[in-house]
């Protein structure tokens, strides 16, 4: 008996060196990133592990002034293009998913198949043909295409059709008919209500989907005031800032701090919904 | 009164499909149909600025974009392209080389933090770590990789040379096997901890009786994880592998962003990088760079089939067929009382 829990003590204790090796993996190229961005080029140079911060952080955010790189216009764009985008996906994914749950149509069940089948289908497959679309009726450099297609996103519809069959009795739905409500009028008032935990949870998937996306937008911005963050990145490759390590690591921190705020204040609800099953390219 | 509960709300379905048909018949299947035809013709930047050109000046447009006299020629092209097929190595190599570890590593992991028997603490905590990496920008993730592994400045090197296990800086990125092997890590880091959290909704979703019952029969840890676990997650792993295969074929961000440090852009380039880079930077040859999006379409399309099958449920067409007997009866039952009324 003593033996055998000293043997599961010493693998327990083995689990948890991985475990912390592991967490350690996650954490440390995030932290040298967030140290190297306050530290200098020739401490870089002397030592590029750093764990501990400098005080270079204004300085390396100097080099940024007057050049392409741009975090401030990076980030409005990004946040407007994915503020917008994710509005649209959820509301009319929820409205979407509602014609399929409330309503008995004929096309009804072909139409839901349908949106199963080009569940997975990748935006960036079709980019050709949707820029030559765009650019023949003047709309790159715009974010609109960024945005409107979002209209149709059949990923959130799975989901909130998957959400929305247990969860909205049709008597409620019967019962406002009977009140007098428009058809329009039950869905706004009653059933967004209802779908309010999937819609936070697709809201947040979507918005972070929409803010790390590379593809599309480098297809269809080309003027650098319209960058979006990630595309902002791209810019730091450039000669410019060859020498300047520290404030390399500083606009790649300033691309990614929003995301870090938003996943450590919600970081339950992402995994809870990462466990669900949403659907991610 | 009577005839308001007949009232018929089936078109509101319509009434609320429609905006989400509008907009995927507009950006999807037209740009589908768009890259399609483009394939057949001509349609290159050369072109298309000729014609521009023409029209200023206010001439006639001296060419024009048309089907080529060989429609298939710009898939003859591209499928004897040596760049496609390395392209294509390169995808699966990169997504095989990060996927085997990827979902061991997931499945141990998640049947550890399933187990009752080894109570883990802090479980919350490692999953919010391990699922980070998948959040943050691929694009950024990229970037910071190629800092990392730097031959100048890079801490990798730092640390190499700190353990004594090199003595000069290494190029990690002119070797073509480290820097593909530096694609596959990230793509390994960055998804791991999204397919233990899938894999562990999956072990939560096996029913506890299964588990109960192997405990009765004296079932070890081994046996209980070979003859109950393992094949109760075979959907989900088949789901997992095929939705990954679907993002491994369409991996971009990370070997883009790598790439362009100099002379190793072929051995990290992955179809999605062949397609941008022939249509959207160079010589912009749409009409090849559609051919190939069409070819990796069709891959794709395979397998989403797969996907499409495994989750289109079995109960619910059972339903469909007792909901349709249901609506016949129905619309027979309210035809049998208007006759009586038109009697009456």
């Amino acid at each position: 008996m003593g033996k055998k829990s000293t043997g599961s003590k010493i693998a327990h204790f083995f689990i948890y060196v991985v475990l912390i090796l592991l967490a350690v993996m996650s954490i440390l190229p995030f932290w040298v990133m967030f140290m190297n961005a306050t530290r200098s080029t020739p401490e870089i140079n002397a030592n590029a592990l750093g764990l501990l911060p400098s005080k270079y952080l204004w300085y390396n955010k100097s080099v940024f002034d007057g050049k392409s790189f741009d975090a401030m216009t990076g980030f409005i764009n990004s946040m407007i293009i994915s503020a917008g985008a994710t509005a649209l996906a959820v509301y009319f994914s929820s409205m979407t998913a509602y014609s399929i749950v409330a309503y008995r149509w004929k096309l009804r069940r072909p139409f839901f198949t349908f949106i199963m089948a080009v569940l997975m289908i990748p935006s960036q497959i079709i980019s050709i043909g949707f820029y030559q679309m765009m650019y023949s009726v003047g709309m790159n450099n715009n974010f609109l295409p960024l945005i409107i297609p979002s209209i149709a996103s059949p990923a959130v519809v799975f989901y909130m059709k998957q959400y929305m069959e247990p969860a909205l009795p049709l008597e409620i739905v019967e019962a406002a008919r009977i009140d007098g409500a428009g058809e329009f009028f039950t869905f706004n008032r009653i059933v967004i209500p209802i779908m309010k935990p999937a819609i936070a949870t697709q809201a947040i998937f979507a918005f972070v989907n929409k803010w790390n996306e590379l593809f599309i937008p480098s297809v269809l911005l080309t003027d650098s005031k319209k960058y979006t963050m990630p595309m902002m990145v791209s810019l730091l490759k450039g000669d410019l800032y060859k020498v300047e390590y520290g404030s390399i690591y500083l606009g790649l921190s300033l691309t990614v701090l929003p995301l870090f705020i938003v996943y450590f204040l919600l970081s339950k609800y992402i995994i809870a919904g990462v466990a669900l099953g949403s659907v991610k390219g | 009164m009577k005839k308001k509960k007949g009232v018929s709300y089936a078109k509101w379905g319509y009434i609320f499909a429609l905006p989400f048909c509008i907009a995927y018949l507009i950006f999807m299947i037209y740009p589908i149909f768009n890259t399609f035809t483009i394939g057949f013709t001509n349609m290159t930047d050369q072109v298309q600025m000729q014609i521009a050109q023409d029209k200023m000046i206010g001439i006639e447009p001296t060419v024009q974009v048309e089907v080529l006299e060989n429609p298939m020629e710009n898939y003859q092209f591209v499928l004897s392209d040596p760049n496609f097929w390395s392209s294509l190595k390169n995808t699966c190599i990169i997504w095989g080389v990060n996927f085997v570890p990827q979902i061991l590593l997931a499945l141990a992991l998640a049947v550890l933090f399933t187990s009752n028997r080894s109570k883990i603490r802090g479980k919350g905590a490692f999953k919010v770590l391990f699922y980070m990496p998948n959040i943050i920008t691929a694009a950024t993730i990229a970037m910071l990789f190629t800092k990392l592994f730097d031959y100048n400045k890079g801490p990798v090197n730092d640390i190499l040379r700190m353990l004594g296990v090199i003595d000069e800086n290494i190029n990690f990125f002119s070797m073509k096997g480290a820097s593909r092997a530096i694609v596959a890590f990230v793509q390994f880091w960055m998804w791991y901890g999204y397919t233990m959290i899938i894999l562990i909704s999956g072990i939560l979703g096996i029913s506890p009786e299964l588990f109960e019952a192997a405990d009765i029969d004296g079932a070890n840890g081994w046996q209980k994880f070979f003859y109950v676990t393992l094949p109760n997650l075979k959907s989900i792993m088949l789901f997992t592998l095929v939705t990954s295969m679907i993002g491994g074929m369409t991996m971009f961000d990370i070997p883009f962003m790598i790439g362009g440090q100099g002379g190793i852009k072929g051995h990290i380039r992955t179809l999605s990088v062949y397609i941008f880079e022939m249509s959207f930077t160079g010589g912009k040859l749409y009409n090849r760079a559609s051919a190939a999006s069409m070819l990796v379409f069709i891959m794709i399309a395979i397998m989403a089939a797969v996907i499409f099958f495994m989750l289109r449920d079995k109960d619910e067409a059972a339903r469909h067929k007792i909901e349709k007997a249901q609506t016949k009866a129905y619309k027979k039952a309210l035809k049998e009382q208007k006759a009586k009324g038109g009697v009456q």
